[in-house]
């Protein structure tokens, strides 16, 4: 089953001198289950497509379907509680809230959900767990290093149950001991937990511990492989 | 979980925060501080105009209060006095006549204010007895007066020289006495402490010529605020064709006026205050704000809607005030209680230079409770007022726009 249908999508941001052409007619489809890369070179349209696939933003033109749910014409303010409950995400750095213990920062999400305490406190827990940092629970995000923060964003990622997660860049500010720790983290909660990820990136690494690798190029795929 | 994180929020720079707590607490502080000597000045001089001369109510004939001469005089029996005595919150009904005299001893002249007085009654209105400086007090049956230190030294006299009092009595009849001086008073108002005599009661009505008649009675209440209730539950018991029943505030229009000009003139101070402490606040909120539009982004991304987070900078801002405005007038509150009961005097040079005005050289401090709460309104609503600039711009907020600007 397809989670995410993308038809045709175009993006020009008007808002500078010269429009720019960011995504010219983007079409794919992500079934359950998939662990794909978005990749290309910096300005290539990664970061806008994400958020496009995201709900962050809308599309100039063109379709996005979400487990057949059309996000393209929805309020910002519905769009809210769509990714609430469909999309987890995890952004280039700074994902987590300062003054929250990494514990409390993955149960924020669930708390924004209306979990009950005792249940997000629990599933908090095992998913730090999973993520190797569980002796970090009670610390601030500062106190972590950066490939530790990224495992914390990845479990508050997981938290919501989502229907698939986004990931831009997850790994451009860390080092390659931690950029394979957290790609490794994630195909494992991709094959165990059967959670979809999408993630762009740059890095030919990073690109290798892909199962399907999506390559833009001026806003166009330039080609989409999927190695098994 | 919110509340915890608007609560760490605050403290994410304590420096920050501790200078907009404390500039609150200090503008509380200085603003209680500044009412409390307002309003405490302004509650002397009602009391001290009370207790001096009108007391907080005053009944006295229709047409007395335009022209206070011994010919509007009115009769002083028992079921007026008893009617008076027994309204709710009258404690004492205190007679009196007052009048002009002439007062002489050996080459000098003056014109004294004289008070015919029930001893007993008039110095639980006016505690006249603590005036007294030297001789002693009149008891209600002696042929003797008690007279205000200014005046006795101009007129140059001492316990137990004879003043000669001359003036008209009622209904033009002639009015002459000379009574020895049984005590020496001294007040801090100087026009009083230059011009009165005391007389019992009976002596004055004999001295002008009265029957059993008054020209006031002036009522000692138990609370200030309640004189606008009693007056009017006196005035449906007697004739007031006859009689006319008045608070203090009609008494002393002038003084009311005065204190009506002089309270615009600290709400002005007050104003300026809370404006420049105002922009601090605001010049927080604005760098609070700026400085985490990409978190702001990054909630609104996962899913966190615009009023949750909106009530969140909210509460952040109720807390930082709440915080100001409880440790401003819990500082000040002590400092107050202990002023109140603890009154400055000025001494010295300065004391007279004050009384030269007319004025008490003291300074005496308020307890209103509305003082201290018109402070924590005033601060409230402007926050919230500022608050509003955080709010729109989380209520505007594109999280997209967010994270890109902010990095
Ligand atoms: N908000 C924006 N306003 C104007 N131009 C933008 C905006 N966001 C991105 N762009 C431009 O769109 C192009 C694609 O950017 P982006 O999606 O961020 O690429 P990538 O993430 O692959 O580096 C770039 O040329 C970038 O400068
Ligand atoms: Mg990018």
């Amino acid at each position: 089953m397809s989670v995410i249908k993308v038809e045709n999508i175009t993006k020009v941001y008007t808002e500078t001198a010269v429009p720019v052409h960011a995504l010219n007619g983007v079409s794919f489809e992500i079934q359950e289950g998939e662990f794909t890369a978005i990749v290309g070179p910096s300005g290539c349209g990664k970061t806008t497509l994400l958020n496009i696939l995201g709900g962050l933003d809308h599309p100039t033109s063109g379709r996005v379907e979400i487990s057949n749910i059309d996000i393209t014409e929805m309020k910002d303010s519905d769009l809210i509680n769509f990714r609430l409950n469909n999309i987890g995400f995890v952004f280039q750095a700074y994902n987590l809230i300062p003054v929250l213990t990494t514990l409390e920062n993955v149960e924020f999400i669930m708390l924004l959900q209306k979990v009950d305490k005792k249940k997000r406190r629990k599933r908090s827990m095992d998913l730090l767990e999973q993520m190797g940092i569980a002796e970090k629970a009670n610390q601030r995000p500062s106190e972590l290093s950066g490939g530790q923060q990224q495992r914390v964003a990845v479990a508050r990622a997981l938290a919501s149950k989502p229907n698939f997660i986004l990931a831009d860049e997850p790994t451009a500010n860390l080092d390659s001991v931690s950029t394979s720790n957290l790609l490794d983290i994630m195909a494992v909660m991709n094959r165990e937990e059967k959670e979809t990820f999408i993630f762009s990136t740059h890095d030919q690494r990073v690109i290798d511990k892909a199962r399907r690798v999506i390559t833009l190029e001026d806003g166009r795929v330039k080609s989409d492989e999927i190695r098994e | 979980m919110y509340l915890t994180l608007a609560w760490r929020n605050i403290w994410r720079n304590k420096r920050r925060s501790f200078i907009t707590i404390g500039s609150i607490t200090f503008a509380v502080f200085l603003a209680c501080i500044m009412r409390s000597m307002q309003l405490g000045s302004y509650e002397r001089m009602i009391e001290n105009a009370a207790r001096f001369y009108t007391g907080y109510i005053q009944v006295h004939k229709n047409g007395f209060w335009d022209d206070k001469t011994i010919d509007n005089s009115f009769e002083y029996n028992k079921s007026l006095i008893s009617k008076i005595e027994n309204t709710p919150g009258v404690e004492v009904a205190v007679p009196r006549v007052e009048s002009f005299a002439l007062a002489a001893f050996g080459t000098k002249t003056k014109g004294a204010f004289v008070l015919g007085i029930a001893p007993e009654k008039e110095d639980q209105l006016t505690r006249v007895k603590d005036k007294l400086v030297e001789g002693s007090y009149l008891s209600k049956d002696d042929k003797s007066v008690m007279i205000a230190q200014g005046l006795a030294e101009y007129l140059k006299m001492g316990i137990g020289d004879t003043i000669i009092l001359i003036s008209q009595g009622y209904h033009g009849a002639n009015a002459a006495g000379i009574y020895p001086v049984k005590g020496i008073m001294k007040f801090p108002i100087p026009d009083q402490n230059n011009q009165t005599v005391y007389l019992p009661l009976k002596e004055a009505q004999w001295f002008y010529n009265l029957e059993n008649q008054l020209t006031s009675i002036a009522l000692v209440v138990d609370k200030a605020n309640h004189v606008e209730i009693i007056v009017a539950d006196i005035s449906v018991q007697l004739d007031t064709t006859a009689l006319e029943v008045m608070g203090w505030y009609d008494l002393m229009p002038d003084l009311v006026q005065g204190i009506e000009i002089d309270n615009i003139s600290g709400k002005v101070m007050l104003w300026i205050l809370y404006s420049v402490i105002g922009f601090g606040m605001f010049g927080t909120y604005l760098m609070m704000t700026a400085e985490r539009m990409y978190e702001f982004g990054v909630m609104m991304s996962v899913g966190m809607k615009r009023i949750l987070m909106q009530f969140i900078i909210f509460i952040e801002m109720v807390m930082m005030t709440s915080i100001g405005v409880i440790m401003g007038v819990g500082i000040s509150l002590p400092i107050l209680i202990y002023y109140y009961n603890n009154p400055i005097f000025i001494s010295g040079e300065a004391a007279t230079a004050i009384e030269n005005f007319g004025v008490e050289a003291a300074y005496f401090f308020s307890l209103q409770p509305s003082l201290f709460y018109n402070q924590a309104w005033a601060i409230f609503i402007m926050a919230l007022i500022l608050s509003l600039y955080p709010l729109i711009i989380i209520q505007n907020l594109k999280p997209v726009k967010a994270m890109r600007e902010a990095i």
